[in-house]
């Protein structure tokens, strides 16, 4: 079933367009992944995606109505997002972050029901925080507190999973516990995840389809073995590349030419 | 490290724990007004001042002289409850400001609201409040509500570009308001300046039944307003748009809880003049004390802020007796210590 229909989207902050006529849609189970060199507007269709930009043309419509028109509260128990990095000020601990999680679905004036604790100490288990519970965030290093983020984003119970840059300070190995992580999540519980990230090759492996963007417009949108060509990538990112298969997977693997060689 | 051995004695916020702790701390606001009651440069005994509020107790003492009662009742009573409304009302606006602002270094009065409520003042007493129906806590009010126009209508302008905007602001408006009241005090020879002075530094000897009723009014309501957001408050404090993205409407509610911290804060300060520090080391010190949650912080701060207002002006009465401090005098020396020392601390955590 249809998740999420985006329709002949446009957005610009001043004058020139950031994202233009972008279509697609997608489903329960569907892991995507947005490439494009930076500009390109991945980010901006994220945000427009989670309704917190207002589109200049077109809509994104979740399970059939305009997300920028809906309830802040009513978008956050169907979409989460994690965000690149942590900005709170002042000393939450991982636990409390990770309850700020249940807010959409606790009415104003109202504590956590025993229930939310629940769901809390699970998710918290599910991606291995718990012995982080009493750490203030601060403390934490970038991949605990990237698992404390999606620890809070799995708390929503949401449908859709919005990714930034989720791995972006990650070094290789955490990278890959993340993206397991959330890939198992993707598999089990049919959470669908839209996932914007700088990192082709992780994409790749990890993504059932990607969406190519070039200022502003989506240059191709298929699975990974269509998309991920030598041919696409240096029209986008307008640097000559070498094309590969991964030995396990037979996904795409792109690498740079590297000609000063 | 393998298991970890921080104490996780996690506790969570509940509401019996949000009661348990506010009760706790209505004692000691308690506490420290009765020691304050009875204390000061009449020597008034103990026992008679109970008889007075319990007439039944006749066993404890023939009671108060006129001159006794006259002094309990109409000076130091309504001087301490003055005390403990402004603590608890600066408290307050200041975890809401430091949260909404996202800068510890935030306070009541960094939106321009105490100098603006200052010229109100000044103009009040050098010109002289008899002629002005108002008096001077009505016009210190006007000019707070001056200031907080003048910012929120520049500031508000600026759709989104958010916190920064507002802080600069606030900060301009208050060097502006600032400078005009050095201007006058400099081009001015009055008797009066000493008194416009003692505004500026802070003075509850100014209570009366007017002041305690309209101050008591906007931090009642204002705190049952402020505290129905204290969970938006959290989700605040670690990123608009992930408050946003967690359900908050964020424009509306920030719009909401300035509005309120700043009608408690004009209150106040037109109650009592321009005391200083309270509102920013109250909030800081129960973060400390209760962590950063603003269901328990915000009750917290009410209690706290108002007992330590009490009992600085306590001290500020007796020190030197006869002659008085500033309250804000005795603020800003308990103040300013543990403020460096919260800056220090904070420059060590960020290198």
């Amino acid at each position: 079933m249809t998740l999420m229909k985006i329709d002949q989207l446009g957005f610009r902050y001043g004058d020139p367009w950031v994202l233009r006529g972008v279509t697609f849609s997608f489903a329960q189970g569907d892991f995507v992944g947005v490439l494009g060199p930076n500009g390109s507007g991945k980010s901006t269709l994220l945000r427009l995606l989670a309704g917190i930009l207002t589109p200049r043309e077109g809509q994104a419509l979740l399970e059939g109505r305009p997300v920028h028109t809906m309830k802040r509260r009513e978008v956050a128990r169907r979409i989460a997002v994690v965000p690149q990095s942590y900005e709170g000020i002042f000393a939450f601990s991982a636990r409390e972050v990770v309850l700020m999680g249940r807010s959409p679905h606790l009415p104003s004036w109202s504590f956590e029901a025993p229930h939310d604790f629940e769901v809390v100490e699970r998710v918290m288990e599910q991606t291995d925080t718990r012995e982080l519970a009493a750490r203030p965030l601060d403390q934490l290093s970038g991949g605990e507190r990237q698992r404390v983020l999606i620890a809070r984003a799995l708390a929503q119970e949401p449908r859709l999973l919005l990714l930034d840059e989720p791995t972006a300070f990650l070094d290789i190995r955490h990278q890959v516990e993340i993206l397991n992580l959330i890939k198992s999540f993707n598999k089990k519980e049919k959470l669908a995840v839209v996932a914007v990230t700088h990192d082709i090759n992780l994409a790749s492996l990890y993504c059932d389809r990607i969406i190519l963007l070039d200022r502003g417009v989506v240059h191709d949108d298929g699975v990974p073995e269509a998309v991920l060509t030598a041919r696409n990538i240096e029209c986008v990112y307008g640097t000559p590349v070498l094309t590969s298969r991964h030995e396990l997977t037979g996904r795409p693997v792109v690498a740079p030419r590297a000609e000063i060689w | 490290m393998g298991a970890f051995s921080f104490p996780t004695s996690y506790l969570a916020v509940t509401p019996a724990r949000v009661v348990k702790i506010s009760l706790l701390l209505c004692l000691l606001l308690v506490a420290v007004a009765l020691a304050s009651l009875f204390t000061g440069t009449a020597d008034i005994s103990i026992r008679a001042t109970l008889r007075e509020f319990f007439p039944w107790a006749s066993f404890l003492s023939n009671g108060l002289t006129e001159a006794e009662t006259s002094i309990i009742m109409s000076i130091r009573l309504p001087r301490i409850i003055l005390a403990a409304i402004v603590g608890a009302s600066l408290s307050v606006a200041g975890v809401v400001f430091q949260a909404l602002l996202r800068n510890p270094l935030a306070d009541p009065y960094i939106l321009g609201i105490s100098a603006g409520s200052a010229v109100g003042a000044v103009m009040g007493i050098l010109l002289g409040a008899g002629a002005w129906s108002l008096g001077i806590p009505g016009l210190a009010f006007l000019g707070a509500l001056a200031a907080i126009l003048i910012v929120f209508g520049i500031a508000g302008r600026e759709k989104r570009r958010g916190t920064n905007t507002l802080l600069l602001t606030g900060v301009m408006v208050n060097a502006f308001f600032n400078a005009f009241i050095l201007f006058v005090f400099t081009i001015s020879d009055h008797v009066q300046l000493q008194r416009a002075l003692n505004w500026i530094m802070g003075d509850l000897s100014l209570a009366d039944e007017r002041a305690l009723l309209y101050t008591s009014v906007f931090l009642v309501l204002g705190a049952i307003f402020i505290y129905a957001f204290a969970r938006p408050l959290n989700l605040l404090v670690t990123g608009e748009e992930t408050a946003q993205e967690l359900g908050v409407a964020v424009e509306k509610t920030k719009i909401a809880l300035l509005t309120a911290a700043a009608l408690i804060t004009a209150a106040a300060v037109s109650a009592s003049g321009t005391i200083g520090f309270v509102g920013l080391i109250i909030p800081h010190i129960l973060r400390l004390l209760v962590g950063p949650d603003h269901r328990l912080l915000i009750p917290t701060a009410f209690f706290t802020g108002g007992a330590f207002l009490v009992g600085a002006d306590t001290l500020a009465r007796c020190l030197v007796a006869p002659a008085e401090l500033p309250v804000g005098v005795i603020t800003a020396l308990c103040g300013a210590p543990y403020f460096l020392l919260l800056l220090r601390r904070r420059l060590r955590l960020t290198s």
